[in-house]
């Protein structure tokens, strides 16, 4: 069943532009709150931003505000133009990624065949916007910063798409809609009570998947591209203002989207056990269910980001090369055998 | 190559616990009934600061008070400021015979004692060389300014932190020295 209203493209268009709009920065600015303000607050036995609006809530408002007043500084040796857009780069891989993402039977920006497939290869934009901004700055630390991100995005890149395409192979899709729809159908071995969410027969995919999204995100336990002791911030290290604020979006924006996607692949979607994939409320309780599911991984991502210390460069590329691939690679391999047996 | 070591998966697992533990704790304080209650607010460690203030330590160094009758303008503050950030000028004055019928006596006159905050470490040296107990610590530590010259405390002001200069602690038992005095 769908909604009955014939709309011209532009208004498609329209329609579709705000809505990512609203999906990435809801969600980012939620993350930012719960996690990011709050939660790592009451790791360190502290409150938090208590003074803006009730226990701090408009803080991020705040903080916006005080980002957009500021002067938007171009270094003097700056490559100016590509100094100026490489955030947008950034920020519009984020955009891509949601682009893919279903949010219920009929609540979705773009329903792709290869969908998982673009939201892996739009995420990895985000590196050419690191690299730009890292090299356009004229600065010795972005460049370091830029480097190091680059280097650090592909090596991880790597072990996601291995963990995804153990996914894939379980659900024969590559579409996410597909995906959600085979993890609600689905039976672990004959029980088809909950479904089949992947995190049950894909676990080793889903760890992998999310040690691959914390080094993407380029946080904490992977934090080596912004390493604030030693290279200032890294790649940000020359914006200020506006510029940086989009940064700092598109760091919580593709945490969001991460977060979401790996709901997606693992966790279901927006799909709930016993509820009819169909039924038409979904399109309104499917964005919440795929919310609270985005907001359960996302809390993983940021426990361990609160709590470990960062990794040195080389251990960093080990772990990529010598542990995460490998394990995937038989984590494929496994899937494979079990796919053809049963 | 350097072999990578095998990962600690209990200490990091342990990691984890630590932090949720502090989360709970902070979130959750209270025990019996009231266990479901999130209450940060008792739970954190930290005080909100403006609108709560915690005492320092009585001997904590929050600023520097000035006795101004007991200061001879000797000049060992100044010298020993290690970062100058204590100006003094001073003239010769003849005070009254201490006995009648005695000689006026010559005093040294203090006309400007102004210790700049700004440039202040705290170091207390100032307070450890005068000789005649005319500078003391006070725990005060409220008096930010907007404007950065507004940090040059002179001898009025100075003298005004006297008050909140707290008495010295008794020595512990058995001690032959006699407790220090402020003068007030």
């Amino acid at each position: 069943m769908s909604i009955a209203i014939e709309l011209a493209y532009w208004q498609q268009t329209v329609l579709r532009t705000v809505g990512v709009l609203v999906a990435v920065l809801i969600p980012a600015g939620t993350l930012v709150y719960v996690f990011l303000f709050k939660m790592m607050s009451f790791m360190q036995s502290r409150l938090g931003p208590m003074e803006a609006g009730p226990y701090g809530s408009m803080q991020l408002l705040a903080e916006v505000g005080k980002w957009i007043q500021k002067e938007d500084i171009i270094p003097w040796r700056a490559d100016r133009r590509l100094f100026a857009i490489a955030p947008y780069i950034v920020v519009a891989s984020v955009f891509l990624i949601l682009l893919a993402v279903p949010f219920g039977p009929d609540a979705w920006f773009a329903d792709l065949d290869v969908g998982i497939f673009w939201v892996l290869a739009v995420s990895s934009i985000s590196v050419l916007g690191i690299l730009i901004a890292g090299w356009a700055s004229a600065n010795k630390y972005s460049l370091l910063g830029g480097l190091r991100a680059a280097g650090q995005l592909i090596a991880y890149e790597l072990p996601m798409v291995l963990a995804v395409v153990g996914v894939v192979i379980q659900a024969g899709t590559l579409n996410l809609q597909g995906i959600v729809a085979a993890q609600h159908g689905g039976e672990i071995f004959g029980f088809g009570g909950i479904g089949n969410p992947y995190i049950l027969s894909q676990f080793i995919g889903f760890f992998i998947f999310l040690v691959a999204t914390q080094a993407e995100l380029t946080q904490t336990p992977f934090d080596m591209p912004i390493a604030e002791s030693e290279l200032v911030s890294g790649y940000m290290t020359e914006y200020s203002g506006m510029r940086f604020l989009l940064f700092f979006i598109a760091e919580f924006a593709s945490a969001g989207a991460f977060a979401a996607v790996a709901a997606t692949l693992f966790l279901g979607g927006w799909s709930i056990p016993w509820v009819d994939l169909d039924a038409n409320f979904m399109n309104v309780v499917g964005p919440l269910v795929l919310l609270t599911k985005m907001m359960l991984v996302a809390f993983l991502v940021f426990w361990a980001r609160f709590t470990y210390p960062r990794f040195r460069e080389d251990q960093l590329q080990q772990l990529a090369w010598k542990v995460l691939i490998p394990l995937s690679l038989v984590n494929i391999l496994a899937t494979m055998a079990l796919k053809v047996m049963f | 190559m350097a072999k990578f070591p095998a990962p600690k998966a209990p200490g990091l697992v342990k990691g984890l616990g630590v932090t949720l533990k502090t989360m709970m704790k902070t979130t959750f304080p209270s025990r019996g009934m009231k266990t479901l209650i999130p209450a940060p607010s008792i739970g954190a460690a930290t005080v909100q600061y403006p609108h709560e203030k915690e005492m320092p330590a009585p001997r904590a160094r929050g600023v520097i008070a000035l006795k101004e009758e007991n200061c001879t303008v000797c000049m060992l503050c100044a010298r020993s400021c290690p970062d100058w950030c204590i100006y003094i000028e001073g003239h010769k004055d003849t005070a009254p015979p201490r006995r009648p019928g005695g000689k006026p006596r010559q005093v040294n006159k203090l006309d400007r004692f102004d210790i700049d905050y700004a440039l202040c470490m705290y170091c207390g040296i100032c307070v450890e060389v005068c000789p005649f107990d005319a500078l003391f610590w006070s725990p005060e530590y409220e008096y930010s300014e907007l404007r950065l010259a507004d940090l040059l405390h002179d001898k009025d002001r100075l003298g005004e932190w006297m008050q909140t200069v707290p008495d010295f602690e008794p020595y512990e038992a058995g001690s032959e020295q006699k407790v220090r005095k402020v003068p007030r």
